[in-house]
């Protein structure tokens, strides 16, 4: 009783969060990078006269580059505030989580630092992409092609 | 529980903090500031460490003291195991009690030394806490740099060391009464809202500390909250209203987490400042002085902690929260 009176008042004093402009600016940059990586895709094909698929591999490492850099210079986290999860959501964001954890724990040795914690985020991420891959391909492989 | 203390004084106050602080509206107040978050040093937690020492030091030097002549060192703070507290007070060679109660530690530790030198078992002792913003991040949230989105309720770990010196010879600021805060749980789950997991314990040891004493409001000339925040002050004036009668105004109440920072232009602190050195920032530098100038006759300080951790949370635990209140008066 005295709970619930009181947890009334916490939701009086709760901030409006703008969802909708937060998913319109995740839609915008995450829609962004995307155009970016296809970019890319092409500029490789085209220069380097190499398939779309390896084509791609190469964008993924480009922009992973990028991320880790601006994560390591300092500023990804700023750009974050604003994006959101437009940059979060796309590769940008899985680098993003490594570079960021190797910086912090650097400082407790390569093996119980980096090492052990490197993955802290984005261990969940490889984790549920492979069970979930797993999954996909079953499915895949019972109802048939 | 409450006490009151015949012969406790405040002697001085040190403060050290960085850039987020020092680019706040006390920026005058404090005694040191450092323009970078590893203040030279190698690791963010040295950085803290640096932080700390460097509040005991400026304190000594304040009250022409050596460090032999200081008896007891009490000392908390957020970090595993409160080894900033251990590494930034070795060096005293002092009796030492290390504190933690979160961000209720600053009064805690007051309490303690208060009833110590009441008790008479000692003459002086140095009370300091600290946290730093990126330690904390690291320690309770995210990598510093990863700087997930967070909501608006959420408030930012203050960074800064602070320090006071309690002695039983007379001074300006007497330290008059205390009340020892209970464990309170309001089934709050939320820790990127510390405002509303932290208001039942204000207010209960408010009312506490007013039943037991036989006061009200009006005995104060300012009452004081730690680190409740933007959405946390409200919350709390809203149900000592609605439970309690009890009138808190902007005259007479202030939180010292939405005093530190400007919270308008320094968007990064979302609803405020936290921490256990938050709180301490304020009182031992803006407070003390307008205590010592006689501007304020009597204060009440709550500092307010949330008692979790990383671990708690993620297992669905309920946050439970204390304050603790100390009472100063000019003199």
């Amino acid at each position: 009783m005295k709970n619930e009176k009181y947890e009334k008042i916490v939701n009086k004093y709760k901030a409006n969060e703008n969802r909708t402009l937060n998913a319109f600016m995740a839609f915008l940059i995450g829609g962004l990078i995307g155009v970016i990586g296809e970019g890319l895709i092409e500029l490789f094909c085209y220069k380097f006269h190499i398939s779309r698929s390896e084509a791609s591999s190469y964008m993924m490492i480009t922009l992973i580059f990028i991320a880790s850099l601006c994560t390591a210079l300092g500023f990804f986290d700023k750009l974050v505030n604003y994006a959101r999860c437009g940059l979060l959501i796309p590769i940008t964001g899985f680098a993003h989580s490594m570079t960021s954890a190797a910086l912090d724990y650097r400082k407790e040795g390569l093996v119980t630092g980096i090492g052990a914690n490197m993955f802290k985020l984005a261990g969940t991420v490889i984790i549920y992409g492979i069970v979930s891959a797993w999954f996909f391909g079953m499915i895949r492989l019972l109802i048939g092609e | 529980m409450t006490f009151k203390f015949n012969n406790v004084y405040v002697e001085n106050t040190a403060t050290v903090t960085n850039t987020y602080e020092a680019n706040g509206p006390l920026k005058k107040y404090f005694d040191k500031k450092y323009d970078d978050l590893y203040c030279n040093e190698k690791t963010i937690e040295k950085a803290e460490v640096r932080m700390l020492k460097d509040s005991i030091q400026i304190l000594l030097k304040k009250t022409n003291l050596t460090k032999d002549d200081i008896e007891l060192v009490l000392s908390g703070d957020l970090n595993n195991q409160i080894t900033s507290s251990t590494y930034a007070s070795s060096w005293m060679n002092t009796p030492f009690l290390g504190l933690y109660n979160a961000c209720a530690t600053s009064m805690e530790g007051v309490i303690i030394g208060s009833c110590l030198i009441d008790g008479k078992k000692i003459n002086n002792c140095i009370s300091s806490t600290s946290s730093h913003n990126m330690t904390s991040e690291k320690q309770f949230r995210n990598p510093t740099e990863y700087g997930g989105p967070k909501p608006k309720t959420a408030t930012f770990t203050s960074t800064g060391g602070a320090s006071i010196l309690l002695t039983n010879k007379k001074s300006d600021i007497k330290v008059e009464s205390a009340t020892i805060g209970r464990i309170v749980d309001f089934a709050q789950t939320d820790p990127n809202n510390m405002g509303a997991v932290m208001a039942p314990a204000a207010a209960d040891t408010l009312i506490t500390h007013l039943n037991d004493l036989n006061r009200t409001i009006d005995d104060y000339d300012l009452i004081l909250t730690g680190d409740l925040g933007y959405f946390g002050k409200q919350i709390l004036t809203d149900y000592l209203k609605e439970e309690y009668k009890i009138k808190l105004t902007t005259k007479n109440y202030n939180d010292c987490g939405v005093m530190l920072y400007d919270l308008e232009n320094q968007t990064e602190v979302m609803a405020g400042g936290s921490g256990p050195v938050c709180s301490a920032l304020v009182n031992y530098s803006y407070v003390y002085k307008l205590l010592k100038e006689k501007k304020l006759k009597r204060v009440l300080l709550i500092t307010t902690g949330a008692l979790f951790s990383p671990t708690s949370v993620f297992q669905k635990e309920n946050i439970l929260s204390i304050a603790h209140a100390v009472s100063l008066e000019a003199k």
